[in-house]
């Protein structure tokens, strides 16, 4: 495949996702004004909002990890987006999938919050590093899990690159991680909460008490990279949930494909939206203490599982 | 012009700020606000249209009128349908909702917040005391006409305005953004040192930088 062909695929692929991070953020952000009783904002707004950040005519900077912080946070959520292969046995969408790229999806998954966190650091607000430091901590804790999780996949499926695992579960629903190794996943859920940053697990961008954490200072297109990033690094971590443990999205026809990939992580997403629904916020002790106890446990009995049944 | 002239423009257009010590001094800009020239016609008129349909607001309860402001968020009146969101930052939101009347001590935030939001930027005055002074006109501690402070782009009169004719005023504003009249940033900008002086007659223990960026 030459690299222009290639480029134009990544593009796709990019605005693809982009494009459903935030309308999904829309549709949820309605979801839960029907709950309340209201009518909520339109399902577009994310992208007016976007519009107006970036369309404001002063940017007040601090420096230059300032500018770097915004541009490594997207950079994180380019680069795990970019490893993923969105739909099994697509070109368009297998983006630069390559042997072992669960291991840098893993290590991007990080990168973002690290060069945020220098970046907002520069800021000088007293609240910045504060829902920094929750942030990290909590980013560590929720890892724990997720690693055991992945490294019980691997056992399982003998590799670590994502399209040999999803192919492994094709053929039937029962094929699925989900129902082959249960435990893997059901410890690798409770850390997308951490992940997904709702309810429970909302300490960091806590808007009542440390007004959202490490952005607080980002103003106009800082903003709006980071606004942008929030829809693509949300479909990213969606897509990636169901490609390791739901079967992934595989068709003939690349439409019904991206439908069976908009289903599957819609109702992924779910998930954390209901348990944020009906759960209060941890304190960032409890949020440590949570992740290190019982998900923990059960990702290690996963890798047990695996190993020896 | 040589160069001792420009030298001397440019100390003249740099702020004073003397209400810092000389450390504080070297902690703060001193540079002046400049007025934004607006874009390409077609792209304005767009970016107005989104501002217009995306007003975050500055969640900053100056007086008793900011009572007025949380049942907007209920189901009952519900502000997100409009596209209007509170936002916790001054750096990130765009509508500055005066709630109220306000004293010698909430003027200094006022000032010190408003200064710190990025352009383009709108105030919404809410309650008779803002225009005039209400019920409060004699006291000795309020001011009376919040726009001898910063520009206000809607008057929302009352004694208290109901949510309802807040809303009212959000819609107006809006017309008025995409009509392209809100301009008070500009306003700040061309008659800074008049806003300056008036602030500064007012405010006695002015420690902070002149423009707060």
């Amino acid at each position: 495949m030459s690299i222009t062909t290639k480029a134009l695929y990544v593009i796709i692929s990019v605005l693809v996702a982009t494009i459903y991070g935030l309308t999904l953020g829309g549709v949820v952000r309605k979801i839960y004004a029907r709950v309340h009783g209201r009518y909520g904002p339109p399902v577009w707004q994310p992208f007016i909002d976007i519009i107006k950040t970036h369309g404001k005519s002063v940017a007040i900077s601090h420096g230059i990890m300032y500018y770097l912080g915004p541009v490594f946070r997207l950079a994180g959520g380019l680069g795990t987006y970019l490893f993923i292969p969105v739909i099994f046995g697509s070109v368009v969408f297998s983006n630069f999938s390559v042997a072992g790229d669960l291991l840098l999806v893993m290590y991007f998954i990080f990168f973002g919050q690290l060069g945020m966190a220098l970046g907002a650091g520069e800021g000088g607000h007293p609240y910045s590093p504060i829902g920094i430091a929750r942030g990290l901590a909590q980013m560590t804790v929720f890892e724990v899990p997720f690693a055991l999780s992945v490294i019980a996949l691997a056992i399982q499926y003998n590799t670590l690159n994502i399209t040999t695992i999803v192919a492994a579960q094709q053929g039937s629903i029962l094929n699925w991680t989900v129902f082959t190794n249960p435990l893997a996943v059901i410890a690798a859920m409770i850390s997308l909460l951490g992940m997904n940053m709702h309810s429970p697990f909302s300490i960091v961008l806590a808007p009542q008490e440390i007004p959202i954490g490490p952005p607080i200072e980002m103003n106009s297109s800082f903003l709006a990279t980071l606004q942008t990033n929030r829809g693509l690094f949300g479909a990213a971590k969606l897509v990636l949930f169901m490609n390791l443990y739901f079967g992934g999205a595989a068709h003939a026809n690349i439409f019904v494909a991206l439908l069976i990939m908009v289903l599957k992580t819609f109702i992924i997403y779910m998930f954390s939206v209901f348990v944020g629904a009906a759960y209060p916020r941890f304190r960032p002790e409890q949020s440590m203490r949570f992740f290190l106890k019982w998900p923990t446990l059960i990702g290690i009995a996963s890798i047990i599982f695996v190993a020896y049944f | 012009m040589d160069k001792k002239d420009i030298k001397n423009i440019e100390k003249e257009m740099k702020l004073a700020n003397e209400g810092l010590s000389e450390k504080e001094k070297t902690l703060f800009s001193d540079a002046r606000p400049t007025p934004v020239r607006p874009l390409n016609k077609y792209i304005e008129k767009f970016l107005n249209w989104a501002r217009a349909e995306s007003l975050w607001i500055l969640g900053y309860g100056t007086g008793c009128g900011a009572i007025e402001l949380r049942p907007l968020m209920t189901s009952r009146y519900d502000m997100f349908r409009y596209g209007i969101a509170p936002r916790p930052s001054p750096r990130q939101s765009s509508v500055f909702v005066i709630g109220g009347y306000a004293s010698l001590k909430t003027i200094k935030r006022i000032v010190r917040s408003y200064e710190q939001m990025q352009g383009p930027k709108f105030v919404i005055a809410l309650g008779s005391c803002t225009i005039n002074g209400g019920m409060y006109y004699d006291s000795y501690y309020t001011i009376n006409r919040i726009d001898y402070y910063i520009p206000v782009d809607i008057y929302v009169a009352g004694c208290m305005p109901r949510p309802e004719s807040l809303i009212a005023g959000f819609n107006q504003l809006k017309k008025n953004i995409k009509a392209g009249k809100c301009d008070g940033m500009n306003k700040y900008a061309e008659n800074f040192d008049w806003y300056k002086a008036n602030q500064k007659k007012i405010i006695k223990d002015w420690n902070m930088p002149d423009y707060n960026w």
